[in-house]
C-alpha cells in the first residue's frame, strides 16, 4: 500500500519552488510508534485522495517540546521550541495540520509567544474543512451502523475546546455515536498525558487507561475512535487487559474515514 | 441611660468591622508575596466571567443538587443581608424597624426574607447531611481531617443558628405579628411563645435581634479562617482568572532570555553581565513566594468543595495527588509564612520550611496527567494545574530530581529529537515501510 502515498517534503518542495497550503506536522508518535504510524499514513492517504498540496518536513522535524514541558524541563522545551520555529519560519509555513493533540496544543499556544505564529488545526478539525468544502466525500463502508463510542483527549478537548469536529466526522460514516458518561468536557484523561506517557504512574489502586476503557466498554461499543497517538495507545492497552481485543477495535478517527473508503 | 444601648451597639460594631479590616489587610499583604503576573488586559472578558461564574455561580449548577442548594443558601445571603442594614440603623439611633414606614413594601420584602430563610434553614440542613449522613466520598478525602472538616461543619451551624435567630426575632416582635404583613412564616412560630407575657416576649426578641447581628459580626470575622472566604474572593478570583486555552501553559521569561543567549552566535559568553548584583532568576516553585499572586489568590479563595479532586484520574485510581490539597496546602503554607512575617516585625525569618516537602510531595506533582479536569470542574476558576507544573519546574531545573524515565525521555529530546531513541534521519522512514 505504501507505494501509493504521496509524502512531499517542505525542502523537495522549497527545490521546486512551490508552498503546499498546508505542513503536516506529523510528530514522534506518528513518524515511529508502529502503532500510530498506521494514523499518519491513512492520513496521507485521506490527503492525496483529496487531492491537498500538503508536505512535511521529515527529517527537518524535532520533538515539540510538549512531554519536556509538562515535565518541568522549560529549558529543554524552549530550545526544541525555538530550533522548530526557525525552521517552521524559514519555510514561510501558515498552516499547520497535525493528527497528534500534544503537537496541535503546543505549536497553537505555546509557539506565538516564542515567534512562531501559524494556523494550526488538528487532523479531525482539517478533515472537517475538506468535507464542509466538497474537497472529501465520506461513506460509511464497513462502518455503517457500528457503535463508534468517541474518546475525548485531553488536549484537543478541554485544552482547545474542540469537541465536535470528531463527532461530525463519526456521524458521516452513518455509524452509532454512543457516548460515554463521561465526554466532552467531563471526559476522563486516558492518562498518559502530562509526561506520564515515558513513566510509570505513582502507587495507586489502579491504571488510569483502565478505569477509561472501562467507561468505554460501558457503552457496549464496537469500536473506540481516538483522535490522539497516546490515547490510542492507552485504550488499546485497557482493551487487551479486559481481553477483549477481538470484538473492540481502537482506531483513529483518520483510520476510520480511510478504511471507510477502502483507502 | 437610653443611649446605653446605642453606644454598645456602636462599640461592637467598631470592633467587628475593624477586626475584619485588620485582617483583610494581612490578607492582601500576603498575597502580593507572590510574584507579578499580568491580569489586567481583556477587562471585558474578565468582567463577563466575575459575572457569569462568581455572580451567576453558572458554573456551580453543573452538578444541579448542591447547585440549586447553593444558589438558595447564595441568593439568602445576600438578600437577607439586606436586613443587616436596617439593624445596623435600629442599632445605632435606637430606632425600631426604622423601614417599616414602606408599609405593603416592607411587608413585602420581609417576607420574602423568611421565605428565604426558611429555603437557607432546608439547604443548610441538606447540605449537613451530605457531609456527616450520606458522607459524600469528597467530603472524606484525607485532607479533610481535623480543622477543613470541621471548618465545614461550623458554617453550617453559623447558617442555621442565624436563620434561626431572625426567624425568632421577627415572631416574638408582637408589633410586627400583629401589623400581620411580611410575617408568612414567622406568624407560625409566634404561637410557641404564645404563653409568655409580652415582657419576656420582649427580652426574647431583643435577645434574638442581639445575638443575631453579634453573630453576623463574629461570622465576619470567622470568614479569614475558613473556607468561606470564597464569599468574597470568588469575585476577584473569577476576574483575574487565566483567559488563555487551558491547554496553555506560560513560557518562562527568564528561560526564554537564557535560551536565547545560547542561541545567538553573537553572544560574548564571557560578557560581564549587564547588572552585576542581580539575584539570578529562579526556576519554578518551592515556596510560595515563588508563585504568582493570582496563585495565592487562588489559594485563598478555596473552599474545599472537592469537585476538583473527584475528577482528578489520578486521584480517583488511588494515587496521592489531590488538586484540593495542593490549593489548601498553599494557602496553609501562605498563612504560616504571613504569620512568620508578623512574628518578625514585617520581616520573614526563615524557617527551614518550604511548600515542596513540608507540604506537597515529590509524589503528588508527578502523580498529575496535565489533563486540566481539575481546572475545568473548579466553580470559582482556581487553577492548581499551574501550582503543579511551577513545582515541577523547580523540581527539574534547579534539582535535576525527575523520575529516571523522563530523564531517558528528556535526554532523548536533547540528542535525538524524540522522546524515545530513535534518529532523527529516520523521521520519514514510515513513508517506505509497508
Amino acid at each position: 500500500m505504501s507505494e501509493n502515498i504521496v509524502v512531499p517534503t517542505m525542502a523537495e518542495m522549497l527545490a521546486q519552488g512551490k508552498q503546499p497550503e498546508v505542513l503536516f506536522w506529523v510528530g514522534c508518535s506518528g513518524s515511529f510508534d508502529d502503532r500510530a504510524k498506521k494514523i499518519t499514513k491513512a492520513f496521507v492517504r485521506i490527503l492525496n485522495r483529496a487531492n491537498v498540496n500538503f508536505a512535511v518536513l521529515g527529517t527537518e522535524e524535532s520533538c515539540t517540546g510538549d512531554p519536556a514541558k509538562r515535565a518541568g524541563n522549560e529549558f529543554l522545551f524552549q530550545m526544541q521550541a525555538m530550533m522548530n520555529i526557525e525552521v517552521l519560519n524559514g519555510y514561510e509555513v501558515g498552516k499547520i495540520v497535525t493528527a497528534c493533540p500534544h503537537c496541535f496544543n503546543t505549536i497553537k499556544n505555546e509557539y506565538p509567544e516564542l515567534g512562531g505564529k501559524y494556523d494550526v488545526m488538528h487532523h479531525t478539525e482539517f478533515l472537517k474543512s475538506l468535507l464542509d468544502d466538497g474537497r472529501l466525500t465520506i461513506e460509511g463502508g464497513q462502518f455503517k451502523g457500528k457503535r463508534i463510542t468517541f474518546h475525548d483527549p485531553c488536549y484537543l478537548g478541554r485544552a482547545n475546546n474542540v469537541y465536535e469536529a470528531p463527532r461530525d466526522l463519526i456521524q458521516k460514516l452513518d455509524a452509532e455515536l454512543v457516548e460515554m458518561k463521561r465526554s466532552r468536557a467531563n471526559g476522563l484523561c486516558c492518562g498518559a498525558g502530562g509526561a506520564q506517557m515515558f513513566k510509570d504512574a505513582e502507587p495507586g489502586n489502579k491504571e488510569i487507561n483502565i478505569e477509561r476503557t472501562e467507561d468505554a466498554m460501558e457503552t457496549k461499543p464496537d469500536i473506540i475512535a481516538a483522535g490522539c497517538p497516546f490515547c490510542n495507545t492507552m485504550m488499546t492497552d485497557g482493551v487487551k487487559i479486559k481481553e477483549k481485543e477481538g470484538s473492540v477495535k481502537v482506531m483513529d478517527i483518520a483510520e476510520l474515514i480511510a478504511n471507510a473508503q477502502d483507502l | 441611660m437610653n443611649y446605653i444601648d446605642n453606644i454598645l451597639f456602636a462599640i461592637i460594631l467598631c470592633i467587628g468591622i475593624g477586626y475584619f479590616a485588620m485582617n483583610v489587610k494581612k490578607l492582601v499583604r500576603n498575597i502580593k508575596l507572590g510574584n507579578d503576573v499580568n491580569r489586567k488586559d481583556n477587562p471585558s472578558a474578565r468582567w463577563k466571567n466575575m459575572a457569569m461564574i462568581a455572580l451567576g455561580q453558572s458554573k456551580m449548577i453543573k452538578r444541579p443538587i448542591a447547585g440549586i442548594l447553593h444558589i438558595i443558601v447564595y441568593a439568602g445571603f445576600i438578600i437577607i443581608n439586606l436586613e443587616v442594614l436596617e439593624i445596623v440603623i435600629d442599632g445605632l439611633f435606637g430606632t425600631h424597624r426604622i423601614f417599616s414606614f414602606l408599609g405593603g413594601l416592607y411587608g413585602f420584602l420581609i417576607g420574602s426574607f423568611e421565605i428565604l430563610a426558611l429555603l437557607v434553614l432546608v439547604a443548610v440542613i441538606i447540605f449537613w447531611a451530605r457531609r456527616n449522613v450520606i458522607k459524600l466520598k469528597r467530603f472524606w478525602n484525607s485532607e479533610m481531617k481535623g480543622w477543613p472538616k470541621n471548618d465545614g461543619n461550623i458554617i453550617l451551624y453559623f447558617e442555621i443558628v442565624l436563620m434561626t435567630l431572625f426567624l425568632v426575632m421577627n415572631a416574638t416582635d408582637t408589633h410586627f405579628q400583629a401589623s400581620n404583613s411580611g410575617n408568612v412564616i414567622s406568624q407560625f412560630i409566634a404561637p410557641l411563645f404564645s404563653n409568655y407575657p409580652e415582657s419576656t416576649l420582649h427580652i426574647i426578641e431583643r435577645t434574638a435581634w442581639w445575638i443575631h447581628i453579634s453573630g453576623i459580626l463574629v461570622f465576619l470575622n470567622y470568614l479569614y479562617f475558613s473556607k468561606h472566604l470564597h464569599i468574597l474572593l470568588a469575585f476577584p478570583n473569577t476576574y483575574f482568572a487565566d483567559l488563555n486555552p487551558k491547554g496553555e501553559l506560560d513560557n518562562l521569561e527568564s528561560v526564554t532570555n537564557e535560551v536565547k543567549l545560547m542561541m545567538d552566535p553573537t553572544a560574548d559568553p564571557y560578557a560581564a553581565p549587564a547588572n552585576p548584583d542581580a539575584v539570578p532568576a529562579k526556576f519554578g516553585a518551592s515556596d510560595v513566594e515563588d508563585l504568582n499572586w493570582v496563585q495565592l489568590l487562588n489559594a485563598y479563595t478555596c473552599t474545599e468543595c472537592g469537585r476538583c479532586t473527584s475528577v482528578c484520574p489520578a486521584n480517583q485510581t488511588g494515587k496521592k495527588l489531590s488538586p484540593r490539597k495542593i490549593m489548601m496546602d498553599t494557602r496553609d503554607r501562605l498563612e504560616e509564612v504571613g504569620k512568620n512575617i508578623d512574628a518578625n516585625k514585617g520581616v520573614f525569618v526563615p524557617d527551614n520550611k518550604s511548600l515542596l516537602n513540608d507540604y506537597i510531595t515529590a509524589e503528588e506533582l508527578w502523580a498529575c496527567t496535565s489533563c486540566n479536569a481539575c481546572v475545568e470542574e473548579c466553580p470559582v476558576n482556581i487553577n492548581p494545574l499551574s501550582i503543579i507544573i511551577d513545582m515541577r519546574r523547580y523540581l527539574v531545573m534547579e534539582q535535576s530530581a525527575a523520575p529516571m524515565s523522563l530523564n531517558a525521555m528528556m535526554s532523548n529530546i536533547e540528542n535525538n529529537g524524540a522522546p524515545w531513541q530513535y534518529n532523527q534521519q529516520d523521521r520519514l522512514n514510515w513513508k517506505d515501510e509497508n
